[in-house]
C-alpha cells in the first residue's frame, strides 16, 4: 500500500523553527512505523534523526507521537494508523533535532525516587525469601522500560516538568510495594512533596499510552492511598 | 576536543559494562560511556533466565552445569573458564536478589527456576530446572537492577557518546576517543584500563533477534588497532524468531511445555533428539528447523514451522512424556498460567503477528542471534593478544563482545546473562586493582587521528553509493551463505560479496553534515564494522573445514577433533589481509564424545 509519512522536521544548525516533510512510500500493513522511518532515512533524506535500538519494545528508545498519541514507534503497526501517518516528538521535553527530545528532565526526574533497592540488613547466604503474594504484589511496575511514552503525555507534566510524573511514580511504587525493600517512608515524603502524586489528576493519558500496559493511573493512586492511610495494605 | 581522566573506563552499559562499572568504582576512579542510555542496551531483551545450579526445586550442582555447557559448547570451550563461570553462578545470582532482582518464587519463595535447552539431570539426561527467571522479562530485570545500583552508588556515566577508538601506548591501554553524539565533538578519555563491553554484532545477519546497536563496534574498533578477534565463525541462529522479523520467542516457552511442529503436524524434534526434543541445544534445533523445511516440511510450503504453547497440546505432549511437576504431580498448564509466565511473548505474538499464542500456534523460523567469538579474554576479562595467551597490559572485555571462550562453537540458553554478570563482576575487578599499580600512560601525540580520518571519509565520498542498500546485500548474503549450514561455495560467495560490498561502501556519502545528533554518519561508521566484521567471520568460516556447534557445513558435515579442537584467531594486518593462527582448547574433565541429546 501507499503510505504518506509528515514527519516533524527541526534541525538546530539550520532552521529557525520546526516544520513537517511529508514522504511518500510503499509500506505492507504489518511494517511497523519505525521501518517508515528507516525507509525515509536511508532512501529519501539520511538527515532524519530520530532514537531506537531493540525494535520490538523493550529498550524505550523511540517513543515518540504517531497521529497525535504516544507509542514506540516499533510497536507501531501500518495497519493500525492507515494511509496518512503523522510522527512527531513527544511533548514536554526539549526537542533537540527532529524526533529526538532532551530525555535529561524525565531521568533526573526517574533518579529523585530513590529507584534502587533499600534493605541495610545483613544479606543471607542465599536468596531473601518472598512468597508469590508479595512479588506479585509490584509486579506490573517492573515492566516500566522508561520510554517516557507516560510521562510526556501527562498535562501535569506539560504544565511543569518539575513534577516528576508518572514514570517516576511508577518506579517509586516498584520498591514502595516490595516486601523485601526497606525504603518506603523515604519514598513516600517524596512522593508527598508538592511536585509528587498531588499533581496527578487521573487524567488516564498516561494509562493509555504505556507500550507496556502497566495500569499507571492505579499505581499512582495506590501510591496516594499508602500516603493517606500510612499503610501499604 | 574535550579530554577526560579517569583509572578504569568502561565502554557499553548493558548487563556486562554495569557489572564492570559497579565493580571498578568501588575502589577506583571509573566511567562508563554508552553509546544508548544504559536502559536501551541490549542486555533487556534477554527473556527466559539466567543459568545457576540453585537447585530451588530439585536436584541440581555446578558439575553438572559445567558439563552441559562443555557439551553445549560442542566441545571448544575452554573448560576451566566454564567450570570457573558455573562455579560462580551461584552467588552472583543470589547477589542480583540481593540487589533487588524481582525473580519469579516458587511456592516456598524461593528463586522460581524452569527448564532450558540443553540443561540436565547428568544422571537422568532429562531437562533439569536451572533458569532463574522473572517472567519473561528476566534481561530487562538484570539490565534495570544494575542501572538502579549504579544510580544507588553514583557511578558516573557519560551517555549517548560513541566510542570510536581505542588508543594504546607501548603495548599498553591508554584509552577510548568518543564522539558526543548530541555535539558531535570528539572527546578522549585518558585511562590505566579500559573494558569492552559493547555487545554482539548480529546486525550482520537478514534476520536476526538483535537491536539496531548490535554493530560489534568493540570487536571492529580492536580489530584495527591490531587485536585478534577469536572464533567469529562461530554465531548462534536461535531456532525460535518471530517469522520474517526475527523477533526472539525465548525458549522459555519450551521450558513451560512448548513444543514444535511442522507443517505435517508432527512434534519433529523426536527424531533430531529422542531424549529432551525440543530442550535440545539451539543449533540442534536450528539445524533440525532448516531440515524440515527443506524436506518441504514447512507450514503451507513456507519456510518456517510452529511453536504451539496452547495449554492443550501443551498438556497432551507433557503426558506423552510423562513430565511430572516438582512435587510428583503430572504437568498442566492453564492459558492463564502461560500468561503469567510468557507475558511478553504473549504481547509480541498478537502485535506483530496478529496471533494469540494461548489459542493459536506461532508461525517461527532460526534468527541470528548471539556472537560466541570476539575479542580473546582469559576469566578475569584480559584481552589475549595472540594465540600464546600474552596479556595486554590494561585492556579488558567482557559479555558478548568477548570471547572467554565459554561458549565455544554453541552457547547454552541462559548462559549469556551468566556470562555479564560473571565476567562482567571480574573484569572489573581486575581492572581496578591493576589500575591501582599503574600508571597512565602518555597519550600519542594527535590522539583524534585514527578516528577523525574515518568520520572524514563519509563525508567525501563520491556518493555514488547508497549505504542503505549496502547493508541489504550484506544482510541477505550473510543470512543465505553464512547462516544455519554452509559450504565452501557459498562461503566463497559471500566472502566475494562482502568484499565487493566494502569496496563500494568507500563511495558511500552522507547526507547529513551537521554536528548535532548525526545519527546518519554514525551508523555510517557502525556498518562499516558490520562489513569488517563481516568478512572476518567468513574468511574464519571458510577455514574451518569441520561442523561444530553453530558452524555446520555441508561439504564437512562432522566434527574433526583431530585437526579442529581449537580456537581460531583472526587479525586485520595494515594492508587488510585476514590472517588466521590457532590456540589449542583447554580440557580439564572432560574428554571431547559424541554430542546427543
Amino acid at each position: 500500500m501507499q503510505v504518506t509519512i509528515k514527519v516533524f522536521r527541526y534541525n538546530p544548525e539550520k532552521d529557525k523553527k520546526p516544520h513537517y516533510e511529508t514522504y511518500q512510500l510503499e509500506a505492507d500493513p504489518t511494517d511497523r512505523v519505525l521501518d517508515l522511518l528507516e525507509k525515509v532515512k536511508g532512501y529519501k533524506d539520511g538527515t532524519l534523526s530520530f532514537r531506537r535500538s531493540c525494535a520490538h519494545g523493550v529498550c524505550g528508545s523511540d517513543a515518540m507521537r504517531i497521529n497525535g498519541s504516544n507509542k514506540l514507534a516499533c510497536k507501531a503497526l501500518v495497519h493500525d494508523f492507515g494511509a496518512k501517518i503523522t510522527v512527531e516528538p513527544i511533548l514536554g521535553l526539549r526537542v533537540i533535532k527532529d524526533l529526538i527530545v532532551d530525555m535529561e528532565p524525565f531521568f533526573d526526574n526517574f533518579r529523585k525516587v530513590l529507584p534502587y533497592f533499600i534493605n541495610d540488613d545483613p544479606a543471607p547466604e542465599k536468596e531473601r525469601y518472598q512468597s508469590q503474594e508479595d512479588r506479585e504484589r509490584f509486579d506490573d511496575t517492573t515492566k516500566c522500560i522508561l520510554c517516557a511514552a507516560c510521562t510526556t503525555s501527562c498535562p501535569s507534566f506539560w504544565a511543569s516538568d518539575e513534577y516528576l510524573g508518572p514514570s517516576a511514580i511508577v518506579n517509586a511504587h516498584r520498591f514502595i510495594f516490595d516486601s523485601r525493600d526497606q525504603g518506603a517512608a523515604q519514598r513516600l515524603k517524596i512522593m508527598n512533596e508538592i511536585m509528587g502524586v498531588s499533581r496527578c489528576h487521573t487524567v488516564f493519558n498516561c494509562t493509555l499510552a504505556c507500550p507496556r500496559e502497566i495500569q499507571i493511573t492505579k499505581a499512582i493512586g495506590e501510591v496516594k492511598k499508602a500516603l493517606m492511610t500510612g499503610s501499604l495494605e | 576536543m574535550k579530554t577526560h581522566q579517569f583509572e578504569v573506563l568502561v565502554v557499553g552499559a548493558g548487563g556486562a559494562g554495569l557489572m564492570a562499572g559497579l565493580y571498578a568504582s568501588r575502589t577506583a576512579k571509573t566511567a562508563i560511556i554508552s553509546k544508548l542510555y544504559p536502559t536501551r542496551s541490549h542486555t533487556g531483551a534477554a527473556q527466559g533466565g539466567v543459568g545457576a545450579a540453585l537447585g530451588s526445586s530439585e536436584e541440581d550442582h555446578p558439575e553438572w552445569h559445567t558439563y552441559d555447557t562443555v557439551k553445549g559448547s560442542d566441545y571448544l570451550g575452554d573448560q576451566d573458564a566454564i567450570e570457573f563461570m558455573c562455579e560462580e553462578a551461584v552467588a552472583a545470582v543470589y547477589e542480583l536478589e540481593h540487589m533487588g532482582l524481582p525473580f519469579d518464587r516458587t511456592p516456598e519463595g524461593k528463586i522460581s527456576q524452569r527448564p532450558f535447552g540443553g540443561h540436565t539431570n547428568n544422571v537422568t539426561g532429562k531437562p533439569v530446572m536451572r533458569a532463574c527467571h522473572a517472567a519473561d522479562r528476566t534481561g530487562h530485570m538484570i539490565l534495570q537492577t544494575l542501572y538502579q545500583q549504579c544510580i544507588k552508588n553514583n557511578v558516573t556515566f557519560f551517555d549517548e557518546y560513541q566510542v570510536v577508538d581505542l588508543l594504546m601506548t607501548n603495548g599498553k591501554a591508554a584509552g577510548v576517543v568518543a564522539i558526543e553524539i548530541a555535539t558531535g565533538e570528539m572527546h578522549v578519555f585518558q585511562a590505566k584500563a579500559v573494558i569492552f563491553a559493547t555487545g554482539g554484532h548480529g546486525r550482520i545477519w537478514e534476520i536476526t533477534s538483535n537491536a539496531y546497536a548490535y554493530t560489534g563496534d568493540g570487536v571492529a574498533i580492536t580489530l584495527r588497532r591490531g587485536i585478534p578477534a577469536e572464533d567469529m565463525e562461530f554465531f548462534q541462529f536461535h531456532p525460535t524468531g518471530i517469522y520474517k522479523l526475527g523477533i526472539l520467542i525465548t525458549e522459555g516457552v519450551r521450558g513451560e511445555g512448548g513444543i514444535l511442529i511442522n507443517g505435517k503436524g508432527e512434534r519433529f524434534m523426536e527424531k533430531y533428539a529422542p531424549t529432551v526434543k525440543d530442550l535440545a541445544s539451539r543449533d540442534v534445533i536450528s539445524r533440525a528447523i532448516y531440515m524440515e523445511v527443506r524436506d518441504g516440511n514447512g507450514v503451507n510450503g513456507k519456510n518456517y514451522v510452529y511453536l504451539d504453547v496452547r495449554p492443550e497440546s501443551v498438556n497432551h505432549y507433557a503426558a506423552l512424556d510423562g513430565r511430572k511437576r516438582p512435587d510428583g504431580s503430572p504437568f498442566v498448564v492453564t492459558g492463564e498460567e502461560i500468561l503469567s509466565k510468557l507475558p511478553d511473548i504473549v504481547d509480541f505474538c498478537r502485535v506483530y503477528l496478529g496471533v494469540d499464542p494461548i489459542t493459536q500456534p506461532m508461525p517461527i523460523q532460526p534468527t541470528a542471534h548471539y556472537a560466541m567469538g570476539g575479542i580473546p579474554t582469559n576469566q578475569f576479562g584480559e584481552v589475549k593478544k595472540d594465540e600464546n595467551k600474552t596479556i595486554i597490559p590494561g585492556l579488558y572485555a567482557a559479555g558478548e563482545c568477548a570471547c572467554v571462550s565459554v561458549h565455544g562453537a554453541n552457547r547454552l540458553g541462559t548462559n549469556s546473562l551468566l556470562d555479564i554478570i560473571v565476567f562482567g563482576k571480574h573484569a572489573g575487578l581486575r581492572a581496578a586493582e591493576f589500575s591501582k599499580g599503574a600508571d597512565f600512560q602518555p597519550l600519542p601525540a594527535d590522539p583524534t587521528a585514527f578516528a577523525q580520518a574515518q568520520f572524514e571519509g563519509f563525508l567525501k565520498g563520491d556518493g555514488r553509493e547508497n549505504a542503505f542498500d549496502i547493508a541489504m546485500e550484506m544482510k541477505k548474503v550473510m543470512f543465505d551463505d553464512m547462516g544455519i549450514f554452509r559450504s565452501g561455495k557459498g562461503m566463497q560467495n559471500a566472502l566475494e560479496k562482502v568484499r565487493e560490498l566494502k569496496e563500494r561502501f568507500k563511495h558511500v556519502r552522507v547526507q547529513d553534515t551537521g554536528k548535532i545528533f548525526n545519527m546518519d554518519l554514525i551508523n555510517a561508521w557502525e556498518l562499516g564494522n558490520l562489513l569488517d566484521l563481516a568478512e572476518v567471520t567468513t574468511v574464519s568460516a571458510l577455514a574451518r573445514t569441520e561442523s561444530r556447534g553453530g558452524h555446520s557445513r555441508e561439504d564437512y558435515p562432522s566434527r574433526d577433533d583431530q585437526n579442529w579442537l581449537k580456537h581460531t584467531f583472526a587479525w586485520v594486518n595494515e594492508t587488510g589481509k585476514i590472517e588466521l593462527k590457532y590456540q589449542p582448547v583447554t580440557i580439564t574433565k572432560y574428554q571431547p564424545k559424541a554430542r546427543v541429546y
